[in-house]
């Protein structure tokens, strides 16, 4: 009786649990069918064509080249100075964004009447499309028709015309900061809130205590506390600012010559203009993902350090 | 080391007494605990004195200086929180060191103070590890550590043993007693264990929905509770409470049984009771069974205690309704239903207005 009531139960066991997995591989299967298709399948095609001669308008097949099309690329001093400027814009919009944003962080922590409705439209830029973004700020910098220069101070354009940004070598790298900064500065500034936000409040208590002055919790508690989440956001933001191409695009094309020609606007121009050197761009893009991927192994890296102290 | 002084102190949340104006003078070098049920005010009074919590009204005086509206930092005061509150992120050498780098104590200095404060609490092993590397035993020495390494003029602890188990708690009740009796250090101490308030303190403030029952010393307020809270709070069990009638020098009691009063009571009672009714307060010790004792009972449960049996005995016999509880010697066996008769020590009697719930005095 007890046995075979036992068995009863583990088969109709066993059923459930094979209908449960024909379920699962039901709803998993097109994904997996979509993924293969658009991402794993060009991934391995691109790394393929890297090692090839091809253009995808052209009507040869590909031909085996070897490390050719790497060879090349790291030889032209061009490339080069476009990775430079992708690293200085790079290193200057994550950095005032890593400052801004926290400091605004610290401004909304405290909360008052209206902090919740501020936060939100201090969050509307990220929101945006950066092709959109890139278009309206183009207009912004008009220096005869434009709101920042006026907001500069200059208000004739026509007798007394303020500099210029999107036309001028010198400024357009920093023309394209201070969107990048406007755009993804609340991106940050998120993250450290939600850091500060977890810091216990028992914790200020303690230093309140300890006789530590406002300044010497920050540094010893506020700081270190929201370090981990603080890394994750200037992680982020590197990444995004290494493959930055959209907003670029909407703002200078990568001009005035190429003062603002960063590694993705490049590419997009090898790749997709002119004779369309497919593996060239692939090889290229290659070398992007490699150093991509270099930075990010130093970050967490460095992440897994804080947070182990943590 | 300071005398701590409250004066009317007291804290309104909204309209509604947190703590209800009170006076408390904590001398130099005293052990005082504020004990009491959750939610009677004792944690706020303890983040009054702290500063963390801001007073309604009143003044709060550190060796005669008001420091009412100072900062906590101004008042050099140490506080252990009963969640210990460590930095996570630092070393407990970190920890400890924190208040003294934050006063720009010279590092060779602070180095010192840290090891010999962490040789006292024999924690010198522990200061490389984090907090969440620690137990719980060790987090609550670490938070000593911290207090202790600043030679603040009074340590506040709020229910520092409050997340220890019980083992461990008795270890570090006497730790803690030791330490202070070392360091003369003047310590407002809240618990809601009325053991650790016994062994610990010099005086105890019991304070329940928001005000003061009752200060005094472990012996005054077991012994001579101020009112029917505080008899039934202290002692476990409380004090026995059995209500009657007050006639021409007895008290007529459940059961009918009659208690003739000592004759140093029947004064004060005629002079205090506002009505015939009165309450009689006994402490289980205080009642000694003999064959031919005043009241008349019926057991109703007996349970070992170990060195010792504590006795539920049934004034009005078979329906069970007045309990007492009597301390009784451990190998007597006292079957359920059995009448004992038993007398109480005429020392120890208490008398409480139920009116009022005050206890009535002797002139």
């Amino acid at each position: 009786m007890f046995p075979d009531n036992q068995t009863s139960q583990r088969t109709g066991y066993q059923q459930r649990q094979l209908s449960d997995r024909s379920i699962q591989w039901l709803f998993i299967t097109p994904t997996l069918i979509l993924l293969a298709l658009f991402n794993i399948f060009p991934l391995f095609y691109s790394l393929y064509l890297s090692f090839t001669d091809f253009s995808a308008i052209g009507t040869a097949a590909p031909v085996w080249v070897g490390f050719k099309n790497f060879s090349t690329l790291l030889n032209d001093p061009q490339i080069w100075k476009y990775f430079a400027t992708t690293g200085r814009f790079a290193f200057l919009s994550v950095g005032l964004q890593t400052v801004l944003g926290f400091a605004l962080a610290m401004l909304l922590r405290e909360k008052f009447r209206g902090s919740g409705l501020i936060t939100t439209l201090i969050l509307i830029p990220m929101m945006l499309s950066p092709v959109v973004v890139g278009f309206f700020w183009k207009s912004i910098f008009n220096p005869s028709s434009g709101i920042f220069n006026y907001a500069l101070g200059y208000f004739h354009p026509a007798s007394a015309p303020g500099p210029s940004w999107l036309d001028s070598s010198s400024r357009a790298l920093w023309a394209v900061v201070i969107v990048d900064v406007w755009m993804w500065t609340p991106f940050v500034m998120l993250l450290c809130l939600s850091g500060l936000n977890a810091i216990p409040d028992y914790l200020y208590e303690a230093a309140a205590i300890d006789r530590a002055s406002a300044w010497f919790q920050f540094w010893r508690i506020t700081l270190p506390q929201v370090l981990p989440l603080l890394m994750i956001a200037v992680l982020f933001r590197t990444i995004e600012a290494f493959k930055s191409f959209d907003l670029v695009m909407g703002m200078t094309g990568g001009g005035p010559g190429d003062s603002t020609e960063l590694v993705a606007v490049n590419l997009f121009r090898i790749a997709f203009e002119g004779q369309w050197r497919t593996s060239y761009a692939s090889a290229l893009a290659y070398i992007v993902l490699v150093i991509i991927m270099a930075i990010s192994n130093v970050y967490i890296r460095n992440l897994n350090k804080v947070r182990g102290e943590g | 080391m300071a005398q701590i002084e409250l004066k009317q102190v007291a804290k309104k949340f909204g309209d509604v007494y947190a703590v209800q104006p009170m006076d408390l003078t904590i001398q130099d070098g005293e052990f005082v605990a504020l004990l009491g049920p959750s939610g009677c005010g004792k944690t706020t009074t303890l983040r009054m004195i702290s500063g963390l919590e801001a007073v309604s009204s009143g003044q709060i005086l550190i060796d005669g200086q008001d420091v009412t509206w100072n900062h906590p930092s101004a008042r050099d005061i140490a506080f252990v929180f009963q969640f210990f509150a460590l930095y996570p992120h630092m070393t407990v050498r970190q920890n400890i060191a924190f208040t003294l780098e934050a006063q720009k104590v010279p590092k060779a200095q602070v180095e010192k103070r840290v090891f010999d404060v962490a040789r006292l609490l024999q924690i010198e092993h522990l200061l490389r590890l984090r907090p969440k590397a620690l137990s719980g035993g060790d987090r609550q020495r670490v938070t000593l550590a911290r207090a202790l390494v600043r030679h603040p003029k009074a340590f506040l602890m709020d229910e520092p043993l409050g997340a220890l188990d019980a083992d461990f708690r008795a270890t570090m009740r006497a730790e803690i007693k030791r330490l202070h009796l070392a360091q003369h250090a003047t310590t407002v101490y809240v618990t809601h264990d009325q053991i650790e308030a016994m062994a610990m303190s010099d005086r105890i403030v019991i304070m329940s929905n928001a005000r003061v029952q009752q200060i005094g010393t472990p012996a005054q307020v077991y012994y001579d509770p101020a009112n029917l809270f505080v008899a039934r709070f202290i002692g476990s069990p409380g004090m026995n409470l059995v209500k009657g009638r007050y006639t021409n020098g007895m008290v007529q009691l459940p059961g009918a049984n009659q208690l003739p009063l000592p004759e140093r009571w029947q004064a004060a009672i005629a002079n205090q009771l506002s009505s015939e009714d009165v309450v009689l307060g006994f402490r289980p010790e205080a009642a000694k069974i003999s064959a031919d004792g005043v009241l008349n009972t019926q057991v109703y449960a007996s349970a070992l205690h170990g060195a010792y049996a504590m006795l539920h005995l049934a004034l009005d016999g078979e329906k069970g309704e007045t309990m007492t509880h009597v301390r009784a010697a451990k190998n007597t066996i006292y079957p359920i239903g059995t009448p004992l008769r038993f007398d109480l020590d005429p020392q120890m009697v208490r008398f409480f207005d139920p009116k009022t719930e005050l206890a009535l005095t002797l002139a």
